[in-house]
Formats: structure tokens, C-alpha cells, sequence
């Protein structure tokens, strides 16, 4: 069994012709960093995985989680969606913070700092984690992913207040660090690094949507294999019965 | 609705003080963790009096997680659950009484905690109003917080370890918070402390909404 199709394997070669060109511009074509050099090249990998991460990802998981608790929406397919996007989220987030730790390390001299996003981001991923952690656990599968819908609603909801209450934490204690001015204070980025960075998020895009489909309808055969399984196991305990003659009354 | 919610609060809080496992485990865990910082920070060296409003925090969370497993522990046995979930009650109501009496527990936790800080961490209370407005704010955040994720863990055979993995991420601002108000107004810091009451408000308010248009949908279906 296969969980391709024409349409997916049209968007497999998509997303390698795109990545094979995003690493030829990354490597080859855009300029190295007057300050940084070559390691301004994790810019390409950096962002998009991030913004994947949590914009695309995350929200879709927020919407099908809820329009898998609207009862009128309710079905399978919003809930399998719902945890199939918060996987790839959660390994597109996890590889940015590893980007950015290295990042990190070549330009400012450490693997993590209490930067405000640095922070937040780490702990979204821990809040995912919980998601996910949720959807595993042995239970009854539709109280599991009632639960489940209800925890990513919830962990949607935390996103701005754990926003809010890290970037407070750096700017109210202490004067604005020279992390974020260095990142803010210059906007200007050159012309191919721009083209650079947008075939990037599209490559990213695209492998995005290639994955998700697949791990959908993989978790979506998954489920089918195991009612399946169930089905055959009933039907042989049955044959069982009706094959062993009737226990002999005697009185 | 008050008045069930009141109904479910106090049936918690007399079944705690009957049990007496809230005031002879929980409470002793709590002045525990806080002298086993003392052993971890060097007490000694003055360190402990400048950190002890993060100290204070962590303690109060973690004492927070046995507080609201005790919750829903009482309801695990004898089909308790079932029986809450047929008695007609609101599930809003429920989750505002649990909420409550999960409240009520922490905030006389945290007396007792804060005369333990004096007395261990040779800390002087000042700043008694942003002191007292922290305290209330951040235990109702971590009550209503706690009483929700709560009750997606309760049943399940991994919700000793399930509980915290959710819990503590969510109430990271919590922690922040608090522990940022209280430092302000032990005048460990120049900071202000206002601005982080505030947030702490939004924080309960917000998962006091989110409760009670979740608690009867987490509850029905167990």
C-alpha cells in the first residue's frame, strides 16, 4: 500500500527541484555577510522552518482541532489533520531552534541566550510536545481526540500571553540587549538574499504540503488497518464458535 | 450556577479536610522543597533573600500539581466521577467550584510559605498590597489552568506525568509574573510591579473563560 498518488508525487518532484535551487541560491548565488560570512547563510534554513513552524502548521492545527469540536464539522479527517500538522510543526520548530543554536554560536558566541524569542519558541515547542503526548496515550480514541482538540485550543490560546509575559521579561528588567537591536536595527538586506529567502519559504512551503499529505494518509490507513484488524479478530473468534460442536447437556 | 459551584468547592474542601492529606503531605512537601533549596543555593551567602520570590514560585507551582492531582483524585474512586457527571450540575459550575477549592488550598499554602521564606530566607515582607493582589491573581490563574488540564489528564493511567508536561509551559507566564511582582514588591528590584499584576489578571481571566466553555465537553466524555 502506497500513500502516493499522481498529485503527490508531482508535488515530491516540486519540492526537490525547489530545494536543490533554494540551496544553489543559498550557497552559490547570494552574497556572504559583510560581518557575519558565510553563516548568514542559515538565514535560508532559519526563517522559513520557523515561519512553517508557526503560522502554518500550528494554525492548521488550531482550526481543525476546532472545527473537530463544532459538531457539525465533526469527523476523522479534521482531527487526523489536526495531529499530522502539529508533527511537522514540531520537527520544522525543532529544527529552528537547532539552526539558530548554531547560528547562535557562530556569530554570538553562544549555543542559547534568554533572548525574548529564543525563549517563547522554546517554549511552544514544549507546549506541542504536551499535544502530542496527549494524542499518544492509551485511551478510548474519540475521548482521546476530544481531549486532544480541546489541549490545542488551549495551546493556541497561551501563544500570545507567553509572547507577551517573555518579551516583557527582557525589556521591563533590563535596557533592550544588543541581540535584538543587531537583528532590528538593520533592516536593509540585499536585493538577491531577498529572492533568496522567498524561494526558500516557498521550497519549505511546498515540502510542508508534501509532507502533510503523506503523514495524513498514513495515520488515516493506520486507523483503517487497525478496525480492520478488529473486524477479522471478531469475525475468526466467531468462526471459533461455531466450529466447536455444543458442549453435551447431560443430566 | 454560583450556588452549585460553591456546592462542588465545598464538598472538595471537606473531603481535603477530612482527609487531611492536603495538610499532612502537601503542605509539609512545600516547607520541604523549601528548605532543600536552601541546601542547593548555599544558604549562607546571602543568595537565598535576593531569589526567594522565584523560589517562593516554583514551590507554590509544584505544591500547585499535587493540589490539583488531589483534585481530581478524589473523584477517581467508586465511579465518583460518573456520579458528578449525572448529578446534573453544570460542568461551568463544576469546574469554577474545583477551581476554587484548588484556590483556597493554595492561597493558605502560600501564607504558610511566605512565613517560611521569612523565617528560612531572612526575607521582610513589604509591598503588602502588590504582594497580596500577586498572590490572589497568580494562584486563581494557577488554579483554573490547573483544574482544566486537570481534568484532560484525570482517568488516563499516565496522568501523574502527563499533569506537568502539559501544565508547567502553560503557566510559564504565570511564573514570570509572579515572580517578577513579588521581587518588585519585596524591593529586590527596581522594577515595576503593576504592569505584571496586570498580565496576571489577563491569565485568569482568560483561562477562567476558556474552563468553563471547555469543562462540560472534558467532562462528558471520560
Amino acid at each position: 500500500m502506497t500513500t502516493s498518488t499522481r498529485a503527490t508525487r508531482i508535488l515530491g518532484w516540486a519540492t526537490a527541484i525547489t530545494m536543490v535551487l533554494t540551496g544553489w541560491m543559498a550557497l552559490v548565488i547570494s552574497p556572504a555577510d559583510a560581518v557575519q560570512r558565510d553563516a548568514v547563510r542559515l538565514l535560508y534554513l532559519h526563517v522559513p522552518t520557523a515561519w512553517i513552524a508557526m503560522y502554518v502548521s500550528f494554525g492548521i492545527t488550531t482550526l481543525a482541532s476546532a472545527l473537530y469540536l463544532w459538531k457539525r464539522t465533526r469527523s476523522r479527517f479534521w482531527d487526523i489533520a489536526a495531529g499530522a500538522s502539529a508533527e511537522i510543526g514540531l520537527v520544522f520548530i525543532g529544527l529552528t531552534l537547532l539552526v539558530g543554536s548554531i547560528w547562535g554560536r557562530t556569530t554570538w558566541g553562544v549555543w542559547w541566550t534568554w533572548d525574548a524569542r529564543l525563549t517563547s519558541t522554546a517554549v511552544l515547542f514544549v507546549t506541542y510536545l504536551g499535544y502530542l503526548a496527549v494524542r499518544r496515550i492509551p485511551h478510548e480514541p474519540l475521548a482521546r481526540s476530544r481531549r486532544a482538540a480541546i489541549v490545542a485550543l488551549a495551546a493556541f490560546l497561551n501563544v500570545p500571553l507567553v509572547h507577551y509575559s517573555v518579551e516583557w521579561w527582557r525589556t521591563l528588567h533590563q535596557p533592550a540587549s544588543i541581540l535584538s537591536q543587531r537583528r532590528l536595527g538593520d533592516p536593509q538586506i540585499h536585493g538577491v538574499m531577498a529572492w533568496t529567502l522567498l524561494l526558500a519559504v516557498v521550497a519549505f512551503t511546498i515540502l510542508y504540503a508534501w509532507l502533510l499529505i503523506h503523514r495524513f494518509r498514513l495515520a488515516w490507513v493506520e486507523e483503517q488497518a487497525e478496525e480492520d484488524a478488529l473486524a477479522i479478530a471478531i469475525a475468526e473468534r466467531h468462526a471459533e464458535a461455531d466450529a466447536t460442536p455444543e458442549p453435551q447437556v447431560t443430566s | 450556577m454560583l450556588r452549585d459551584a460553591a456546592l462542588v468547592a465545598g464538598k472538595d474542601l471537606r473531603i481535603e479536610l477530612r482527609s487531611k492529606v492536603a495538610t499532612n503531605q502537601v503542605l509539609p512537601f512545600a516547607v520541604l522543597t523549601l528548605i532543600i533549596f536552601a541546601f542547593a543555593l548555599d544558604a549562607d551567602r546571602g543568595l537565598l533573600s535576593t531569589v526567594a520570590a522565584g523560589l517562593f514560585w516554583v514551590t507554590v507551582l509544584f505544591s500547585g500539581l499535587l493540589a490539583i492531582q488531589r483534585s481530581f483524585a478524589l473523584e477517581a474512586g467508586d465511579d465518583a466521577r460518573d456520579a458528578l457527571r449525572l448529578s446534573g450540575l453544570d460542568g461551568a459550575a463544576v469546574f469554577l467550584g474545583k477551581a476554587a477549592a484548588v484556590t483556597v488550598q493554595l492561597l493558605a499554602l502560600e501564607v504558610l510559605l511566605a512565613v517560611g521564606a521569612v523565617v528560612l530566607y531572612d526575607v521582610s515582607l513589604s509591598g503588602a498590597a502588590l504582594l497580596i493582589a500577586t498572590c490572589l491573581l497568580a494562584t486563581a490563574g494557577i488554579a483554573a489552568a490547573g483544574v482544566v488540564y486537570g481534568a484532560v489528564a484525570a482517568g488516563l493511567r499516565v496522568r501523574e506525568t502527563l499533569l506537568p508536561l502539559l501544565l508547567l509551559p502553560v503557566l510559564a507566564p504565570v511564573l514570570l509574573a509572579a515572580a517578577r511582582a513579588s521581587e518588585a514588591a519585596l524591593a529586590t528590584t527596581t522594577a515595576a510591579g503593576w504592569p505584571w499584576v496586570r498580565l496576571l489578571a489577563v491569565f485568569s481571566a482568560v483561562y477562567l473563560a476558556f474552563g468553563v466553555v471547555a469543562f462540560g465537553p472534558l467532562l462528558e466524555e471520560a
